[in-house]
């Protein structure tokens, strides 16, 4: 067996960059994959969206580490145990994290930003709540740990979904 | 764990990596089968050599077909072998050759062939649909997300947490771009790029913004990894996989405080109690973590125990992690600086810490005499972690 390194990568990768005249003998075959879903919300989150409709945020306890989990689920992932106990939060949070974007979600560019983060629910652990959109406030005024409430739809149009929330806006004192 | 049920060791005795680019012309297979072929070749193998292959490609959304492991079977040299496909996101880089190991580890296979692909440029018009799919159906997608989001979030919320600056940040990327200057699969070298360039560059998501991100790209790397009995057959310098580690943390994101990775923290303990290591600051010399974003580099080595939480962007603004500093970080360029075709990487993590201790890396090599180096890569929902710590002895 040959001990020397012939090829000794990475100073000879393979392959080539393109130039301008490869572009004309390029083959493609172009298609599209029409697949739809119907996604099961589950036995917590159908509860938890139910409960969105009505302008209520709730979470599921977990008896043995006394945690409540918002997005609830029907067992503790850390205990490994069935949760117990239907908890109604506040509502209100604290701005977890957030950012300011100029894209989309198809990575085009957007001139209004979307100002997006996650919010820490008042009433559960720390760190624990759900990605939203922030509203009523300007960029350079939202902050981490900044109060804030959920602007609900009207109740006529609110369908179970998490887009019930229309944003989360500063909480007013 | 036990570790000492482990039968073998394993070392690395050849890599291959192909250019990073928008490779339009060749298929993930042509691919794969380059990057297969030159770790044969400096390995001194052929295929007939070979045992068992693993192959590691991120999701299958990207190239539109199903069972993306038997698409590219014959391309990896995986036909009428033991193989099987790895999947953990951009962990695949570093967890398809933990997969390659147990298989040689376990006593099983001798000889053990690792290739990762990932063609992102298939996926149209950009890679960025594809990766609408990985968010959860219910919570996440009614908000039309955009990956890099998360990435925001998560910088904003280290920033915060442990008051780092956003120039310090950026510096990564700089160092970065030029590092990649020496690499010859490079997509985004830049032997002239300035922290103004990376710090006024476009909003992304603020505070990420485009030079903080690493591209999208189309590539195949490859490793051949063999028990102890046969690695002197087959190289004078074979570099050995000491340590393995690896962690998920919760799906629920939004149930986690993103500032540090404790997924990390786990798997990389797992890698250094297997590889001997009781001061990782001490005797590790180099690393090569994960930098899909500039603030990612400096989170991992905190996650890797490495630097204290905040303290690795101090070490970048006073050049300890430059290539000639003395603690190197991505002397390969990186993902930022040489591209990110997802599980692919595995030739900037894997391949360029054994092309480190092998001295082979040309124009990389590091300055300070490198021993011990560790390689680490971060996917699926931002809660995996893969760490493998590899000696020259």
């Amino acid at each position: 067996m040959s001990k020397s390194q012939k090829f000794g990568p990475p100073l000879n990768p393979r392959g080539r960059r393109l130039e301008a005249k490869d572009l004309e003998s390029i083959t493609h075959v172009r298609a599209k994959v029409p697949v739809k879903y119907a996604w099961a919300a589950g036995t917590a989150m159908s509860r938890f969206l139910e409960e969105l409709k009505n302008g209520r945020i709730i979470g599921r306890k977990c008896a043995r580490c006394d945690r409540v989990l918002v997005p609830p689920r029907m067992f503790c992932e850390r205990c490994f145990q069935p949760t117990t106990e239907w908890v109604y939060l506040p509502g209100t949070g604290v701005v977890e994290t957030f950012s300011v974007s100029y894209i989309d979600t198809n990575a085009n560019r957007i001139k209004e930003p979307i100002l997006v983060g996650t919010v820490a629910f008042d009433g559960a652990p720390p760190h624990c709540g759900i990605m939203h959109y922030f509203g009523e406030v300007s960029p350079e005024e939202l902050k981490i740990g900044m109060p804030v409430e959920p602007v609900w739809k009207p109740k006529e149009e609110r369908v179970g979904s998490v887009l019930d929330i229309k944003y989360f806006r500063p909480r007013k004192k | 764990m036990n570790f000492s049920k482990i039968r073998k060791d394993v070392a690395v005795v050849g890599a291959g990596m192909t250019i990073f680019a928008r490779r339009l012309q060749e298929t993930g297979k042509e691919m794969s089968w380059e990057a297969a072929r030159m770790a044969l070749d400096e390995a001194g193998l052929t295929l007939n050599d070979i045992d068992a292959v693993i192959m590691g490609s991120a999701p299958d959304a990207f190239d539109g077909v199903h069972k993306k492991g038997e698409y590219l079977l014959d391309g990896a040299g995986g036909t009428n072998k033991p193989y099987m496909r790895v999947y953990t996101g951009g962990g695949t880089a570093v967890f398809a050759p933990i997969a390659g190991w147990w298989h040689v580890a376990s006593g099983m296979f001798k000889r053990v062939l690792v290739v990762c692909e990932e063609k992102m440029s298939s996926v149209q018009p950009h890679a960025q649909s594809a990766f609408a799919h990985i968010w959860d159906p219910i919570l996440d997608r009614p908000l039309k997300p955009n990956l890099v989001w998360i990435f925001a979030m998560e910088m904003q919320r280290y920033m915060y947490k442990y008051n780092v600056r956003y120039e310090d940040i950026a510096l990564v990327a700089v160092k970065n771009k030029r590092n990649a200057v020496g690499h010859p699969c490079a997509q985004l070298a830049d032997p002239n790029i300035t922290l103004e360039d990376v710090i006024n560059s476009e909003p992304m998501a603020l505070p990420v913004r485009r030079l903080d991100i690493s591209p999208p790209s189309d590539g195949a790397s490859a490793i051949v990894l063999v028990s102890e009995d046969v690695a002197y057959e087959h190289t004078d310098t074979p570099v050995w996989i000491d340590g393995v580690g690896w962690c998920l943390d919760t799906t629920m994101w939004t149930n986690r405080d993103l500032a540090f990775p404790k997924f990390l923290a786990r798997a990389a303990r797992m890698a250094y109690e297997m590889a001997g290591i009781k001061n990782p600051r001490k005797e590790i010399d180099f690393a090569e973590p994960y930098d899909p974003f500039d603030y990612k580099e400096l989170q991992h080595l905190e996650g890797l125990l490495l630097a204290e939480p905040g303290e690795a962007a101090i070490m970048t603004r006073e050049g300890k992690t430059q290539r000639d500093g003395e603690f190197p970080v991505c002397p390969s360029g990186g993902l930022l600086g040489v591209g990110n075709p997802i599980a692919a990487t595995l030739g900037i993590k894997i391949g360029e810490v054994y092309w480190q201790l092998a001295r082979k890396a040309g124009p990389r090599q590091v300055k300070k005499d490198v021993r011990t180096g560790v390689a680490q890569a971060w996917g699926d929902l931002m809660q995996f972690s893969a760490v493998i710590v590899m000696r020259r002895r």
